[in-house]
């Protein structure tokens, strides 16, 4: 009930949102903020529990026959995440209602940014896959919809639908891979699955679902090459980028990959392509960070780099690596959220977020100031920071990793330093020097803009001081989820002098001294413009330019506008369809059963063949109409021949009938005009004919055919004894098959009135 | 006798005598049929309730036994089908009363309405191939006659291209029936169905049904026969485009349904291969053909092409669970779609254009109506959990589990480029702000404002079902599946139209 409670709670509160903004006005922040920290409080309650290996466990069936249930359980990994999820989320509330005061939209803002937060709490508590699912493309929705939030721009608006055809499109094969794991390991429950590994990894399907997971984990959590949404990603209000493309949602894919960790990892498979997105992820994020001048892609591009981190870590897949995966993204979330609202409030209070624009802010700003520096060196892995732990933990997994760790740990030193300047750039930079000029005079930030980055800078402080705070009762339940063994952390500042050590001191000193050269590596990076053909991003555009412009082509090809065409190709498609079923089954073509015609009826058939001859080549219309008739009483004299007088009259009527109204009608109309060339001319005598002489031969064959004696028998018997009516034709129509006649007079009322409304009605 | 059979049929019928005879008075044919389509309703739903307890249930029509007379039949499929109809004729009327003007109305309008509406019940109910082939009939002359009325130039222009496709739809079929019965001696589709089962040589009506497969593909709005409908559903008043949307093609999709589980089960491996493949490629040529519009209502009808692939889809893969997830994706389709089309007009009312590049600014002014707009249209995309994502999921899982990768691979991109085209409509009707020009904003949209309840009534209504079956999807998924049970295995359904007899 109260696992159920902490995710339904926020998507309530989503809903009310708007209307509760109307009351509370500049207080709403603060008072939505209770609800996270009540989730968060909650949740700890249970670190004892979940420590002992007692996961919390709640179900409700939603569509047992599709074998959706809202199954959720809390253990170690979800109860990390969402500490960090409903801990942020409280802050970034509060953040929020300083950074968007008095903005129209503000209720709509609250609304979506609390349905992220319940869904994102459902993404890590849900036992369910297909329910993870389900909370897992709400977050790529409300994501779409607060990345959209300044609509009227047309970046915000490219990069919302961006980020959602990406992560959505990664959410599809994820939803493949889901039903695809399901078949193979009998149920959608995740704790179900963790029992039944051997088997899943054995099967022939592994690879499939495997790859449909990674790509569904890489697309959310922007592993290269679809790192570039998150950049973009960064149109959205800062309190966005700091919560959902920082420290949360983007962390989403990682959440994924260490929850099926038990369930799908473990293989090569997994080891090399994990390992290998990672790696690449990191390097590339790095090096695209170093060039960036604006605060928020400078952080978009070191998240990239450190997803990217994460990854590999998860690759790497031993003991070690999950401890440092762990920790670090208690560091990240930190540092990053603290770094980006800092940058927000930055920019709220400066009007820029140009690094090269800002200096000399510590005065005006101490208190963000400070946060700052704080995030800041937690960021570079400077003790007693937080992120002095995680980056030594990590250096160590890097040493120790199975498969070609001398490159890995390369390419996370030149990943780091370059993190290291990163840090320096932003957390350090503005504040120092000379002031400059703003766009805005600066102030110190208000209250509510400073709380979110001091804490959590704080917090990267004294967890750094006092790491036992989390080790064993948050960071080791987490990792035993992922490793499915029992571990004991040990967390502490000090390793003595290693070689892991040495590394940490290098990486500091050389990211500084790469802070210095930072203008080089710019315009080196401006110079290297002519390789953009090599980004993803292009790639994307091209594709989405390609595709549009394939649909024109086809759209102008198929949906061409032309009747004639249309009709071409239903005829067409018709006979190769019928030719195709009549020629194949053999057994009817023998034509045993058909007598030899008697003379009156080859003469017959002769006069109607000359008829529709006149009617197709006759210049006048009352030729043409009247050819028709002598083919319609050609027919009647047809059933005369063949025993049916009743029949025969209706028709001889009926034709009569039309041949009159014809000739009526055809006085009033222009004479025939020959519109079409004789080539298509040609054409469509040859498609005509083909389509009769396929008609023909599906009648030859069903008169060949008697499968089962016809029922007409019964209405020639009973026409007069049941229904008291000798032409059995009217029988039939107003008896025994009334109701079709009903319908056809109605048609007929209604095409009288249709005559009526064309002739009458006429709008402009 | 039954009569719940028979009021689907005559409940619009009397409602259209009744509004023809009050021709002069538009007060009294509004109020006809806003009480005809409740009665509809009302009918449809209580149908559906006693079929679901009572199973299928049949009346012979003129007391005539089967197969010799007419046979009217409901089984769940077409008692669902009949409930959707009424549904959506019940909210497009409500919609008509603010929208359709006033020379419309009073040149026929109420009564074509409810014979178009009589037609489609009838062709859900019958159980007879020419009495389906007579319903046919009705609903495209009342349709026809609904397109053109009014006769504007394009309204011509589509109508003409509608009309004559949908003949040779029409010829197709009757030449179809008439082979089938030279063949088989009977109309009857039970009895068809149990004489084809019996009959050891029954793979001979093979080329018939590509017939009929043709004839309701063209219907269906099925690739490679659906010119007429991006040709035609952009010109008629929104109201009569909105009904359209919603029953017309479903009609065909129904038609293929019941004779390809029914009576054309011979030679399965080609002809539900053929139509699976034909569902493909309704999906990616609709989708296509939508992403290169830029007028909501051309948009939305490629739409209604693409989505008819999925309901396809489920046909061809023919299991239990395929053909509920085909079912399951009519039931939200009708509605999502249906209540697409209206949120357009809407928008053109607002706006006095559906042009996206004309048109912008909705989210900021109207955020009741991008909630609204937004609730069917991710629907459409299959965004969970709304209703079109427990569809679509059906029909993945259904592929998936007999190993159609290619259909599933298919289904699935379809679904994100239809996320793109919803958003498309999104980015730029509601997001984007209105682009400078001409004043486009439409000089009645004042007056309709204060009618906008009106007109965002049947929207509410129709967007609330659509939360409810992605809310609760349970009972009707399990609407669906039994409806798929009893469409897979025919016995009840022979039982319930002939009797014992063998």
């Amino acid at each position: 009930m109260g696992l159920a409670a902490t995710i339904f709670s926020g998507f309530l509160l989503a809903i009310l949102a708007p209307f509760l903004h109307r009351l509370l006005r500049g207080k709403t922040g603060w008072v939505f903020a209770l609800l996270p920290l009540a989730i968060a409080i909650y949740l700890a309650g249970f670190h004892r529990e979940v420590r002992a290996g007692e996961a919390l466990r709640a179900a409700y069936e939603w569509v047992p026959t599709l074998g959706i249930r809202l199954s959720f359980y809390l253990d170690g990994l979800s109860l990390l995440f969402a500490l960090l999820i409903s801990g942020i989320g409280a802050l970034v509330l509060i953040y929020a209602g300083g950074y968007l005061h008095g903005h129209a939209q503000l209720g709509r803002f609250y609304s979506y940014i609390l349905m992220f937060m319940a869904s994102m709490l459902g993404v890590v508590l849900a036992d369910n896959l297909l329910a993870l699912f389900i909370f897992w493309e709400l977050t790529s929705l409300s994501s779409y919809l607060l990345i959209g939030f300044n609509h009227e721009k047309e970046d915000s608006r490219s990069a919302a639908l961006q980020a959602l055809l990406i992560t959505g499109g990664g959410g599809l094969a994820l939803l493949a891979g889901i039903i695809l794991l399901g078949s193979v390991g009998g149920s959608y429950e995740i704790s179900a699955l963790a029992n039944a590994d051997g088997v899943i990894r054995e099967h022939p399907l592994y690879l499939p679902a495997l790859l449909l997971f990674l790509l569904g984990a890489f697309t959310k959590s922007a592993q290269a090459p679809f790192h570039f949404w998150l950049p973009g990603a960064m149109a959205a209000p800062t309190p966005v980028s700091a919560y959902l493309h920082s420290a949360t949602m983007v962390k989403a894919g990682v959440y994924l990959l260490a929850r099926m960790n038990p369930i799908l990892g473990g293989s090569a498979e997994w080891h090399y392509l994990v390992t290998l997105a990672g790696a690449a992820t990191m390097l590339i994020g790095a090096l695209l960070a170093l060039p960036q001048t604006d605060l928020k892609r400078l952080l978009a591009y070191s998240t990239v780099s450190a997803l990217g981190i994460l990854v590999l870590l998860l690759g790497i897949g031993t003991a070690e690596a999950a401890k440092a995966a762990m920790v670090f993204l208690v560091v990240h979330s930190l540092y990053k959220g603290s770094l980006f609202m800092m940058a927000g409030a930055v920019d709220h209070e400066t009007g820029t977020r140009d690094v090269q624009s800002l200096g000399g802010l510590v005065k005006i700003m101490p208190v963000t100031a400070l946060a700052a520096g704080l995030a800041a060196l937690s960021m570079t892995g400077f003790p007693p920071l937080l992120g002095f732990i995680g980056k030594e933990l990590i250096y160590e997994a890097k040493l120790q990793a199975p498969t070609a760790a001398p490159l890995i740990l390369g390419i996370g030193v030149i990943a780091n330093i370059i993190n290291v300047t990163v840090a320096a750039i932003v957390g350090i930079r503005p504040f120092v020097g000379d002031k400059r000029a703003t766009p805005r005079k600066p102030h110190e930030a208000p209250l509510s803009l400073w709380l979110g980055p001091l804490t959590m800078a704080a917090a990267g402080l004294l967890l750094g001081l006092f790491p036992g705070l989390i080790a064993n009762s948050l960071v080791s339940p987490a990792i035993q989820a992922i490793r499915a063994e029992e571990i004991v952390l040990k967390l502490k500042l000090w390793h003595g002098l290693n070689f892991v050590l040495l590394l940490s001191v290098f990486t500091v000193l050389a990211g500084i001294a790469l802070f210095f050269a930072r203008n080089f590596f710019r315009r080196l990076a401006g110079r290297a413009q002519g390789l953009s053909f090599l980004t993803p991003s292009v790639w994307y555009q091209k594709g989405l330019d390609g595709l549009m412009g394939f649909a024109r082509a086809q759209t102008r090809l198929l949906q061409n506008g032309y009747l004639r065409y249309y009709l071409l190709t239903i005829f067409l498609a018709t006979m190769l369809l019928v030719f195709f079923k009549l020629v194949l089954p053999p057994g009817w073509q023998s034509l045993e059963k058909f007598a030899v015609a008697r003379y009156y009826e080859i003469g017959l058939g002769v006069a109607m063949l000359l008829a529709a001859l006149v009617a197709l080549f006759s210049r006048s219309r009352l030729t043409a109409a009247i050819a028709l008739g002598v083919i319609g009483y050609g027919v009647a004299v047809i059933f005369v021949f063949y025993g049916a007088p009743d029949l025969a009259i209706t028709q001889i009527l009926i034709e009569t009938l039309s041949v009159i109204l014809f000739v009526l009608v055809v006085y009033h109309l222009p004479a025939f005009n020959r519109l079409s060339g004789s080539r298509s001319r040609l054409r469509d005598a040859l498609v005509a004919l083909l389509f009769g002489g396929m008609m023909s031969a599906l009648v030859l064959k069903a008169t060949n055919l008697q499968l089962h004696p016809t029922i007409s028998g019964y209405f020639a018997e009973n026409s007069l004894s049941l229904a008291h009516g000798r032409n059995v034709v009217n029988v039939i129509l107003v008896d025994f098959r009334a109701l079709d006649t009903l319908g056809e007079i109605t048609v007929l009322a209604v095409a009288a009135v249709g005559v009526f409304a064309l002739l009458k009605l006429k709008l402009k | 006798m039954n009569l719940l059979l028979i009021f689907p049929i005559t409940i619009p019928l009397l409602t259209a005598i009744l509004s023809a005879l009050a021709w002069r008075s538009l007060k009294v044919q509004r109020a006809l049929g806003v009480l005809g389509s409740a009665g509809l309703l009302a009918a449809a739903l209580a149908l559906l309730m006693n079929v679901w307890r009572g199973g299928i249930q049949s009346v012979q029509m003129g007391s005539w036994p089967a197969p010799f007379g007419i046979t009217l039949v409901a089984d769940l499929f077409g008692a669902i089908m009949v409930a959707l109809a009424a549904l959506t004729g019940f909210a497009v009327l409500l919609y008509s009363l603010g929208s359709i003007d006033e020379r419309r109305q009073s040149f026929g309008y109420f009564p074509l309405f409810q014979v178009l509406l009589m037609g489609v019940c009838g062709a859900f109910l019958t159980g007879d191939l020419f009495n389906l082939y007579v319903w046919f009939e009705v609903l495209l002359i009342a349709s026809f006659v609904l397109m053109a009325l009014g006769g504007e130039r394009g309204q011509m222009e589509g109508a003409v291209k509608y009309v004559t496709l949908n003949l040779v739809s029409s010829a197709l079929f009757l030449a179809g029936i008439g082979i089938l019965y030279g063949k088989t001696g009977t109309l009857n589709m039970a009895d068809l169905a149990q004489k084809l089962r019996l009959e050891p040589q029954s793979d001979l009506v093979n080329s018939t049904s590509m017939l009929f497969l043709i004839a309701f593909g063209i219907k269906a709005g099925a690739f490679p026969f659906f010119f007429w409908l991006p040709a035609s559903y952009h010109t008629p008043p929104v109201a009569v485009s909105a009904v359209f949307a919603g029953l017309l093609t479903k009609v065909g999709v129904y038609a293929l349904i019941r004779c390809f589980t029914l009576f054309f089960v011979q030679d399965v491996q080609f002809t539900h291969t053929l139509i699976l493949a034909l569902a493909g490629l309704t999906m990616v040529t609709g989708v296509l053909g939508a992403a290169a519009q830029n007028e909501i209502r051309r948009i939305l009808s490629f739409h209604i092409i693409s989505q008819i692939g999925y309901m396809l889809m489920g046909l061809g893969l023919m299991t239990p669970l395929a053909l509920a997830g085909s079912v399951f994706y009519l039931i939200h389709h009708i509605i999502v779609k249906t209540n697409l089309f209206l949120i357009g007009g809407v928008v053109q009312t607002l706006k006095g254009s559906d042009d996206l590049k004309k048109i912008g600014g909705l989210y900021k002014a109207h955020p009741l109506l991008a909630l609204l707009f937004a609730i069917p249209a991710f629907s459409l995309a299959g965004i969970p959990p709304l209703s079109g994502f427990f569809a679509k999921l059906t029909l993945i899982i259904a592929g998936l589990k007999i190993d159609s990768y290619l259909i599933v691979l298919t289904a699935l991109a379809v679904g994100i480029l239809t996320l793109f085209s919803m958003t498309k409509i999104w980015n730029e009707a509601f997001w984007k702000a209105q682009p400078a020009g001409p004043a486009l904003d439409n000089p009645a949209a004042a007056t309709v404002t204060g009618g906008a309840f009106r007109l965002l009534l049947p929207v509410i209504l129709l967007a609330a079902i659509t939360v409810l079956i992605g809310a609760a999807s349970e009972p009707f998924f399990a609407l669906a599946t039994r409806a798929a049970e009893q469409l897979i295995h025919p016995e009840e359904y022979i039982r319930a139209v002939l009797g014992g007899k063998p």
